[in-house]
């Protein structure tokens, strides 16, 4: 039986968390509220008719067989964004890592590209893989492959998940290498006395070592895949050809910054911030389970 | 010397500063305009102030068209609107149903008793900001219209005559085909598709885009492209994608930089790219009107325009209309709409601007830039050919663009592609009606 002490509460716990629950009510709470109501109305632009319409606009959206379709798009991406992600962010740590020589040189090249804002990493990417004028694109055509991510779709997904990758695999790079660097060495020295060689010792000590920082990065990663990412289509694919790259944060910024359709954009939201809800729950109930802190 | 010019330039910047701070209302104009676009708003504003010291129209930039509308009507929904906002011809229906948000043009004029005389401007520009009875509901500001652009030292390198551009699509299919052969990868573009090969094609065709009069005549418009002109024009299109004479830029304006880059050597796009293709190629042009259908009866009708427009806030004090009005006056003013043409490439908004220009030479000097003009000055437009106002608009075009990709891929067949964006455009269309039936004029 564990033995609790009690301490008598007074006003100070409050005051302290005060501040914290001030910026959660003003700039998460307050604004989520602002989404679930807006997605029971039916307004104009100008705010002048409102409808209160019960979940007409959740209706409207379920009905509508392109935006399930999204979804499967969303999970592809998402999927392949975050699982590339942190495997190539987790083999480039380890190995620089291992590296003696110039590591400061491998550590400041590989968390370069985080400096890049997402649009303009788009942007770059683009133009990389543009049909007529990209170096990659031609480089491609010379090996015998026709690239032309305006038509295809398969190509379109795969330029938004390089231009998604660019940026986010220094950071997972940067939090793999500070959680590598953070095992003690005492731990490997005698794996490697005891005959381990290096990518046994990476299986067996570093990587179970590593869990916490892998399960943060992977609930960082899906939220990236799931909100942070329609600068990237907009400059890249605009969500063509055909829907292939219409991912649902996409669509929300379509239609309700630039087509104002607010109730619709705003049930479009809502729907998000309830598969970002469940995924969280799933994540901490199950896969945490077997994260060892 | 030196100091006696300083102190006169203090002087004077003191008396102008103090009276017109003292005296003059503020119009706020909130536009999207950059670049050397924006160096025109902005010497169009002081130009203006200079010309009177009642007023002094403040122009600020707000970002990319869908920046300045959001913002807009975010001010307008917080007490803060601007007096004038630039908004894109896209986004015409949703002003519109605006309600009292918004102040139309002729009612300005009106109640500030300046005068104002709807048929001293283009017919074909000013349609599409006019309601049904032809009253101009907001101001003409940026208007351009689609041509075809065509890369001269191609044609001759195809044997081709570069003063004789083609005329009907069949003759741009010949061309092209001739194009190819001399090893020209990309024989024709296009951009803004939706724009050009549906809403502009239907226009110049004097087919029906949507019914309601394309949308003007209320919000249960229905779409209507799906018909035998569009259809086969878009089969035409998917077969030069499959032997390679017409080749998918992408979205939007990609199209432009593969026709000013030198890749292709036919584009269709906005007759605004004039400016940048004289900056920043290296091959001599020609512009010739937008290709049609000679055997379609009553083609070529005219071509309607796309850019964006003047709207008046409404809730904002008689004055301030009073200097809005005399603002509009002045914009409208033959050497302002000339120079506003002559600078930037797009149409000006009246009559009496066309004419100037001319005489002023400029067409010769410039040839190619008075195409838009005409084409737009061809025939009075009619009930098909005056515009598109349909609500969500934006979401509308997004639809076309998916559906004619999926044309370009050869995933669909033209028919059914564009039975499906009238099915999926129909949906969007009942969903503004629902939210804006209320504040519709």
């Amino acid at each position: 039986m564990e033995k609790r002490t009690q301490f008598p509460v007074g006003w100070l716990p409050y005051a302290l968390v005060a501040p914290q629950l001030a910026i959660t009510i003003v700039f998460f709470i307050w604004p989520a509220g602002q989404a679930l109501w807006q997605s029971l109305l039916v307004q104009d632009a100008f705010g002048i008719h409102t409808e209160f319409v019960w979940f007409e606009n959740f209706q409207v959206l379920f009905a509508d067989p392109t935006y399930l379709e999204s979804f499967r798009v969303t999970a592809v991406f998402a999927t392949l964004v975050t699982s590339l992600g942190l495997g190539s962010a987790l083999v480039l740590a380890a190995a620089c890592d291992h590296v003696i020589r110039g590591a400061r040189t491998y550590q400041t090249l590989i968390i370069w590209p985080y400096a890049v804002a997402p649009a303009i990493a788009a942007v770059l990417w683009t133009f990389m893989f543009n049909p007529t004028v990209g170096i990659l694109a031609y480089g491609l055509e010379q090996i015998g492959y026709h690239w032309n991510h305006q038509l295809n779709g398969g190509q379109a997904m795969a330029l938004i998940v390089i231009s998604g990758l660019f940026k986010l695999i220094p950071y997972d790079f940067l939090f793999f290498l500070a959680g590598l660097q953070s095992i003690p060495k005492s731990l490997i020295e005698a794996a490697a006395i005891d005959g381990a060689g290096p990518v046994k010792r990476f299986l067996t000590i570093s990587f179970p070592l590593l869990s916490p920082t892998s399960f943060f990065l992977l609930v960082v990663n899906l939220v990236y895949a799931f909100f942070d990412t329609f600068g990237i289509i907009d400059a890249a694919t605009q969500g063509g050809p055909f829907r292939s790259t219409t991912v649902l944060v996409y669509k929300v910024f379509q239609d309700g910054f630039k087509g104002l359709d607010l109730g619709g954009s705003a049930a479009q939201s809502v729907v998000l911030m309830a598969i970002v809800i469940s995924l969280t729950v799933v994540q901490f109930r199950y896969i945490e389970r077997k994260v060892q802190y | 010397m030196k100091i006696k010019k300083l102190s006169l330039a203090l002087a004077l910047a003191c008396a102008f500063g103090v009276g017109s701070a003292q005296a003059a209302t503020e119009i706020q104009w909130w536009h999207a305009m950059t670049g050397a676009l924006a160096d025109q708003v902005n010497s169009i504003a002081d130009k203006f102030n200079a010309s009177q010291s009642a007023y002094k129209v403040v122009p600020v930039y707000k970002g990319s068209y869908a920046d300045t509308m959001t913002a807009a009507i975010a001010a307008y929904r917080s007490g803060k609107a601007p007096d004038i906002v630039q908004i894109f011809e896209v986004g015409t229906a949703t002003m519109m149903a605006g309600g009292k948000a918004i102040k139309p043009v002729y009612e300005v004029m009106a109640q500030a008793h300046e005068k104002f005389d709807p048929k001293a401007y283009m017919p074909a520009v000013t349609s599409y900001y006019s309601d049904t009875q032809g009253r101009m509901l907001s101001m003409p500001f940026n208007s351009s219209t689609p041509v075809l652009f065509y890369n001269k030292d191609m044609f001759k390198k195809a044997g081709l005559d570069p003063n004789k551009p083609p005329k009907t699509w069949d003759e741009v299919g010949a061309d092209a085909a001739k194009l190819k052969e001399a090893g020209i990868a990309c024989p024709y573009t296009t951009s803004w598709e939706s724009w050009v090969q549906l809403e502009n094609m239907s226009a110049w065709h004097n087919q029906e885009f949507a019914t309601k009069q394309n949308g003007f005549g209320g919000l249960d418009a229905k779409l209507s492209f799906n018909n035998e002109v569009i259809v086969r024009h878009i089969a035409k299109l998917s077969s030069w994608v499959k032997s390679g004479l017409f080749i998918y830029a992408g979205r939007g304006n990609q199209g432009d930089a593969k026709f000013y880059g030198g890749d292709c050597a036919m584009s269709t796009a906005s007759s605004a790219l004039y400016g940048h293709i004289t900056r920043s190629s290296k091959f001599e042009f020609g512009v010739s009107e937008l290709p049609y259908y000679p055997e379609v009866k009553g083609a070529p009708q005219n071509t309607i325009i796309g850019g964006a427009s003047l709207w008046v806030m409404g809730g904002k004090k008689p004055i301030e209309y009073k200097g809005v009005a005399k603002f509009f006056t002045f914009l409208s003013s033959p050497e302002i709409q000339a120079e506003w043409h002559q600078k930037t490439g797009y149409v000006p908004i009246t009559k009496a601007a066309y004419e100037l220009t001319r005489k002023q030479g400029f067409y010769e000097t410039h040839p190619g830039t008075d195409v838009a003009i005409q084409q737009l000055l061809l025939r009075n437009p009619t009930k098909d050919s005056k515009g598109i106002r349909l609500g969500y608009l934006p979401q509308i075009r997004n639809i076309i663009d998916e559906e004619l990709e999926a044309v370009w891929a050869q995933k669909k067949g033209p028919k059914q592609a564009l039975d499906d964006a009238v099915a999926r455009g129909d949906v969007e269309l009942r969903k503004f009606e629902r939210a804006n039936k209320a504040g519709a004029r």
